[in-house]
């Protein structure tokens, strides 16, 4: 029996994993197919990649997404750190619930509202979108994951010792940057990661509050999409895997030489 | 109150001045003004509404536009057989889609809290990894995959198994299936916490009482993780429900889900005030599945407690 149990549990991995990331394998192989047509095999080539690198607008919406995640995601750290503070910290304050109710809902909202709304108050406001709409709207949305993050690392260890560098004469400003800081400082990271993250890959949000002038590489391959399945797509998501897998890789060992 | 505690109110609110002040700028504020605009009747202008209340508006004034409110943009909205149609086909592809991510999810995040400790935390990473790449690509793969002439077909009519195209791209089931892929890490991590927290004597010790394994599940395993089975299916129907990049590359021109009605009013028919009811529309009609969400977080804090 324990022998029939292992091996159905091997056989549910490997369909798992094949469905997870067979798709994507997919992509990448056909990237570099010769052939424009996905059913024939022209045999290897780089020649969509070579094509990429002469796409100005492409290359151009790459440098909008990075700043916009950068941006966005430094603002919503900020943000997102110290609501979290507030939310772990301060016991029950005047409108608390307003507070906390504003921070958790963009985590569960549908993203067309979110944009929606925005752009709605950018219009009104009578603001030219462009690069900062979006750094403002994906910094809104992208600050509760940040708050979440945090919430629980402040909620997890050990408040005794605040209370004792307090006893011991450190002010609240001290105390926060000498023990508090430092302690959520991993949650603090992967908050900031997880915005900008969820920066650059956000479409919808973005196509709601960008401008003329400012398109974002989802926009750039949501666009290219709509007209179709072609190779060179297929080479931008193979180079756009590669940057989050050699990323991911890169976290998983910093992490595992932490835990030695 | 003591100065003290007056001093230590004062910081608090310097702490949360900028993100409080951020948040209704950017948060509340927005939907004051969707509210304010699915009030008001849509114009052939630039914003394309006609304004309902401004800031020089005196007290009688606004209490005369309160009178003459237009509701039409909700009534056309429970008139007009487009959106009822969106709203219900949204909910129920969208549950169909929770449900069959919920049966795939299930035995893998099973067969993931089985393995040894160490191999469990390798394949939780690797099961979750793709989460991290572009939701865009993901679904963009699938397009190559269904298509009619794309690989499914291809494979399925060079083994003979079909003579024609199963034409399933631009279908709700490509949407369902869309929907299945891109969502289940969501799925995966909450089931993977309930059942590995879970201790395997309680299997022991069914089994040794003489229950068979797939009782022992469906009695201990399956009730023990249904925490982990609620948390999962709000976290992809909720999001699914409003999805729009899904429909729109999977689905056909046909197809009527809500975050792609809304998006079309938007940018395609320009009818701000017809989108903006259908966004407060959806928000009410996703309050109730939040409700339960926070009722079953708070029991989670309880029992911890």
């Amino acid at each position: 029996m324990r022998a029939g149990a292992n091996l159905a549990r091997t056989g549910m991995l490997i369909a798992g994993f094949a469905l997870l990331y067979g798709p994507i394998l997919l992509l990448v192989i056909y990237s570099f197919n010769a052939s424009r047509l996905v059913t024939v095999w022209g045999g290897f080539s780089t020649r969509w990649y070579a094509a990429l690198l002469q796409d100005a607008q492409l290359i151009a919406s790459v440098r909008t997404s990075l700043l916009v995640a950068l941006f966005s995601a430094v603002i919503a750290t900020f943000n997102g750190t110290l609501a979290a503070i507030a939310l772990a910290r301060f016991g029950r304050f005047r409108t608390r619930t307003i507070f906390a109710g504003a921070i958790y809902a963009p985590l569960v909202m549908p993203e067309v509202i979110l944009g929606l709304s925005l752009l709605l108050l950018f219009v009104a406001l009578g603001i030219e979108r462009g690069l900062w709409t979006i750094v403002a709207a994906h910094a809104t949305f992208t600050m509760c994951f940040v708050t979440v993050v945090v919430q629980s690392r402040l909620a997890g260890f050990d408040r005794a010792l605040e209370e004792a560098a307090m006893d011991l004469g450190a002010g609240p400003a001290r105390t926060f940057l000498t023990i508090t800081l430092p302690l959520i400082r991993p949650a603090i990271v992967a908050g900031f990661l997880l915005a900008l993250t969820l920066s650059l890959d956000d479409l919808v949000i973005a196509s709601f509050t960008a401008g003329p002038g400012s398109t974002t590489l989802p926009m750039r391959v949501y666009s290219q999409v709509r007209l179709g399945v072609s190779p060179e797509i297929n080479a931008i998501s193979t180079l756009m895997l590669a940057v989050v897998g050699i990323a991911l890789l890169f976290f998983a060992a910093l992490s595992r030489g932490h835990g030695d | 109150m003591r100065p003290a505690s007056k001093a230590r109110s004062r910081r608090n609110w310097l702490v949360i001045a900028v993100p409080y002040g951020w948040l209704l700028l950017f948060f509340l504020a927005p939907f004051a003004l969707v509210l304010k605009i699915s009030l008001s009747q849509s114009a052939l202008s630039l914003p394309p509404y006609a304004p309902v209340f401004d800031w020089s508006d005196d007290f009688r004034a606004i209490v005369e536009k309160l009178q003459a409110l237009s509701f039409e943009s909700f009534a056309g909205f429970f008139n007009d057989s487009l959106y009822v149609d969106s709203y219900v086909s949204s909910v129920v592809i969208a549950a169909i889609a929770t449900l069959l991510t919920l049966v795939v999810a299930y035995p893998f995040a099973l067969a993931i809290a089985r393995s040894s400790p160490k191999v469990r935390t390798i394949l939780i990473g690797l099961a979750i990894a793709p989460f991290w790449t572009s939701f865009l690509i993901r679904v963009y793969a699938w397009i190559t995959i269904l298509k009619d002439e794309g690989l499914l077909n291809h494979f399925l009519m060079r083994i003979g198994l079909i003579d024609a195209p199963l034409g399933i791209f631009a279908t709700n089931t490509a949407i369902v299936i869309g929907i299945v892929y891109s969502y289940l890490p969501f799925m995966l991590l909450p089931l993977y916490a309930a059942i590995e927290g879970q201790d395997q004597a309680l299997l022991e010790a069914a089994a040794d009482l003489g229950a068979s394994p797939w009782r022992a599940f469906l009695r201990i395993t399956l009730p023990l993780s249904m925490r982990g089975i609620i948390a999962g299916s709000l976290l992809v129907f909720i999001p699914a429900v409003g999805e729009f990049v899904i429909p729109d590359l999977l689905g056909g021109s046909d197809t009527l889900m809500i975050g792609r009605t809304l998006w079309n009013d938007f940018f395609v028919n320009r009818d701000w005030p017809a989108a903006s009811a259908a966004a407060i529309v959806l928000l009410i009609l996703l309050v109730g599945p939040l409700l339960v969400y926070e009722r079953v977080q708070l029991r989670d804090e309880k029992v911890r407690a």
